[in-house]
């Protein structure tokens, strides 16, 4: 690859996506059975359009989102579950079309990772809430009693506002 | 010739910012009173050379001159001349110039306003900033030079990406980099800090409006950003989760921690270490976004390993100042002592909780960003981290923090008392529970837990006002009581509550429209009607027009309600002429209610039309949020104390008097 198609890919990154032309669901391929429509745009929503850069193939105007929309249509007419419909087209392009990774020995580490971080930041609030506690074992010494009347003029609203 | 001087000035900008490390070291190392002030004028001149090559690279663009590679690569005669300008900075190359200026605004600044600063802790952070100006600056000269020639020179450029030729998108990547590049100035005050071995409250005071600066633009410089997709993308989505987003995300999350962890540390000394280290987590994030972005290594592992120069170039960039910085940080962290102490509830805790929250949800962007990278670098396991993962990650994280953020500013310093609180909130939490009834009667369908949601935007909504009303005794004091204490009030108090209002803002936008937005797919042909979310659209016909470099079709739909003519809607297709790219515009109605969108696909079938139209509820609440955010921002940024670093006297003084005593 040269480097000139290369920056031209690097800008297409920096802004994420591959064209802007609104192309996505087609008028044709929309199901008379508003039910399975519906079914078929949820499950397109979860599906990666492998040719893009993170876009659905709901969302994705690339000639193969096309396909694999009809492609979940047609499963579903033939009376495919929602499941089904996913497992079919996991077996043929693998994991890499979900865009919700499924939990296996190759994601535990990513969906455990929020938790796992929450947790330990919590254990490290802990301690810090610790080290606090100890340090105020030791009360400060009491106030004078010319201390505790500054005190209470202060924190009377009435002088504390006015000055 | 322009562009020679422009490239010379590159070059002395690079030499400039190395006499500004080693004058900074010189002074930091002999002790040196006498070269302390020497770093304040490299950073002027730094400032100045790197004003004149931006503005040579400017005027390479302006006028076209297709013999500077860059310019050829990246522009078109034809283009209007704003997108000229902006496309300087549309591309690896300029982007990178743009990136080390406003680095070197941010130093200037420092040089020019730092009067109150001790002048030793002034030259040392000038020296950080320095040696981040001579790392990018290297990068530059050494491999992303924009002054490189052609010869012989081509007579016409390769233009811009059309979907970039965009007013906002213009100013969108100035403002992402001016928030990006200004957590480097908290950075630097942190080494700074690190290598001083010493760190007061002062410190805070003096980090806060910086931090506070660059979080205002980068939140601004985000909400741009996702504003643009919206319209510009023609599906009406408005966030994706898509690296190139969390990238700017990540630093946001990290930075909004920071602000609130500096504010601990300048009132009750506490969180020092967490707050110096969080600076250098903020731009170690900022970093990672600009080699995201620029390396190509989110587009694949491979496309990386193709051409790995630059990549591998800021790579070195990253691990130095990252791996540096928290090299120095384990060093010379257990040198700083930890200050005041607080209960479990009070206002330092919230603020522990919110940073506790805005980290972890931050590493949870930073984990599922990189995941499928290192997954297939490891394994060669290819997935995907979409959408739905950051959703079902992000929101947990969320939901407790939103709930929360009306408490901390009621919550009083060291020990607070959380039931009382509550009653004070009590207002708001009735409104937020109004709300979410009304909001589940109104509407029929949707997820059944959005209801909650548009409760939650409410209850942000008005906890933060009931904040301000607590604070000036609205009703519970004779009005003229009130009047003066509102007046009273310091501006950063006011900006706390612009700011989180702004949230709740944008929190009501985000339910509203992810929840009950509704579209309508159809093949229209001139002449016919729809009728969609109370509105009727007649397609009247499609008409061509020649813009200045593309040819356009646009359909002409007239958009009633009730029978009563709105206005005429038209959306386009555009053929660009280099690159020859079609795009389509939107055409969006803006009600009260919502935005009705529209956008005219292809051709189907002889004389129809593909025709989208989608309604999206509240959607424009989201930036008007952001935007509310910003200026909360802005107010507090304008107060006095911060502006000018020091205590303030008189009648803020008395106003804190009142807040304390309240």
């Amino acid at each position: 690859m040269t480097r000139l198609s290369l920056s031209a890919i690097v800008l297409v990154a920096m802004i994420g996506f591959g064209t802007g032309s609104a192309r996505a669901v087609q008028p044709d391929e929309i199901l008379p059975n508003p039910q399975l429509e519906s079914r078929a745009r949820d499950i397109s929503a979860g599906l990666r359009c492998l040719v893009c850069q993170n876009q659905s193939i709901d969302d994705s105007d690339a000639p193969l989102a096309r396909d694999l929309r009809l492609l979940v249509r047609e499963r579903l007419n033939a009376g495919d579950s929602d499941s089904q419909v996913v497992q079919f087209l996991v077996d043929r392009y693998g994991d890499f079309v979900l865009l919700r990774p499924r939990l296996n020995a190759h994601t535990y580490a990513l969906w455990a990772a929020p938790l796992l971080i929450f947790l330990a930041g919590l254990f490290l609030t802990r301690r810090l809430a610790a080290g606090n506690k100890s340090r105020s074992a030791t009360p400060p010494p009491e106030l004078t009693e010319e201390e505790k009347q500054r005190l209470r003029d202060v924190l009377s609203p009435e002088t504390g506002a006015r000055r | 010739m322009i562009t020679e001087l422009g490239h010379f000035a590159l070059i002395l900008a690079l030499a400039v910012s190395l006499a500004q490390v080693g004058s900074a070291a010189w002074a930091a190392y002999r002790d040196d009173e006498a070269m302390e002030a020497v770093p304040s004028s490299t950073a002027m001149v730094q400032f100045g050379l790197l004003i004149v090559a931006f503005s040579a690279l400017i005027w390479a663009y302006v006028t076209s001159d297709f013999s500077v590679e860059n310019v050829w690569a990246n522009s078109h005669s034809a283009k209007p001349l704003l997108y000229k300008i902006s496309g300087a900075w549309g591309n690896h190359e300029g982007s990178m110039l743009l990136w080390v200026l406003i680095l070197a605004l941010f130093g200037a600044a420092v040089a020019a306003f730092g009067h109150n600063l001790p002048p030793r802790l002034k030259s040392n952070v000038l020296g950080v900033q320095g040696s981040i100006g001579a790392a990018f600056l290297l990068f530059i000269v050494l491999a992303s030079n924009p002054f490189t020639r052609i010869f012989p020179a081509p007579m016409e450029g390769q233009g811009l990406n059309p979907i970039l030729q965009d007013p906002a998108l213009a100013i969108h990547p100035p403002f992402l980099y001016t928030g990006y590049v200004g957590f480097s100035m908290a950075f630097s005050f942190a080494i700074a800090a690190l290598l001083e071995g010493r760190i007061s409250a002062a410190w805070a005071r003096w980090v806060r409006p910086w931090t506070l600066a660059a979080w205002m633009f980068l939140t601004l410089g985000i909400a741009m950003g996702s504003w643009w997709a919206y319209y510009e993308l023609g599906w009406g989505g408005w966030w994706f989760w898509d690296p190139v987003e969390n990238a700017s995300f990540m630093p946001w999350l990290a930075g909004t921690a920071l602000l609130h962890s500096a504010v601990v540390m300048e009132k009750r000394d506490a969180l020092k270490v967490w707050t110096i280290l969080l600076a250098i987590i903020t731009f170690a994030l900022s970093l990672m976004g600009t080699f995201l972005v620029r390396s190509g290594v989110l587009t694949s592992v491979h496309a990386f390993a193709v051409d790995p120069a630059r990549g591998l170039f800021i790579l070195a960039i990253i691990a130095f100042f990252t791996g540096g910085g928290f090299a120095i940080f384990a060093w010379r962290a257990p040198l700083l002592r930890q200050g005041g102490m607080f209960a479990a509830i009070s206002r330092e805790s919230s603020l522990v909780l919110n940073n506790l929250l805005l980290s972890t949800a931050c590493a949870a962007v930073l984990v599922g960003t990189l995941y499928p990278l290192g997954l297939e670098a490891l394994t060669g396991a290819k997935i995907s981290v979409g959408a739905p993962y950051f959703n079902a990650v992000f929101l947990p994280l969320m939901v407790p923090l939103l709930l929360a953020m009306p408490f901390g500013p009621f919550l009083a310093w060291k020990h607070g008392d959380i039931l009382g609180v509550a009653q004070r909130l009590a207002f708001a939490a009735g409104l937020a529970i109004l709300a979410s009834l009304a909001a589940s009667a109104l509407t029929q369908r949707g997820p059944t837990l959005a209801p909650l949601g548009i409760g939650l935007g409410i209850w942000l909504i008005f906890g933060a006002l009931s904040e301000t009303a607590y604070r000036v005794k609205l009703f519970q004091a004779p009005f003229a009581e009130s009047w003066r204490r509102l007046r009273g009030l310091p501006r950063s108090s006011y900006g706390t509550m612009i700011a989180h209002l702004g949230v709740g803002i944008a929190v009501l936008g985000i339910v509203a429209t992810s929840a009950w937005r509704s579209e309508h797919i159809l093949a229209m042909k001139p002449g016919e009607r729809v009728e969609f979310a109370g509105y009727t659209l007649d397609f009247k016909g499609i008409s061509r027009h020649q813009g200045p470099n593309y040819a356009e079709q646009s359909g002409e739909f007239l958009l009633s309600r009730n029978g009563g003519e709105i206005q005429a809607l038209l959306p386009s297709k555009r053929q660009y002429i280099a690159p020859r790219n079609a795009t389509s515009e939107a055409a969006i109605y803006r009600a009260y209610t919502g935005d009705l969108y529209l956008v005219m696909g292809d051709e189907v079938a002889a004389g129809a039309v593909a025709v989208r139209i989608y309604f999206n509820p509240l959607v424009r609440l989201i930036w008007i949020g952001a935007l509310v955010m910003f200026l909360g921002g802005a107010l507090s940024l304008s107060d006095r104390r911060l502006r000018i670093g020091a205590p303030a006297k008189s009648r803020s003084q008395a106003a804190q008097l009142a807040r304390q005593s309240a």
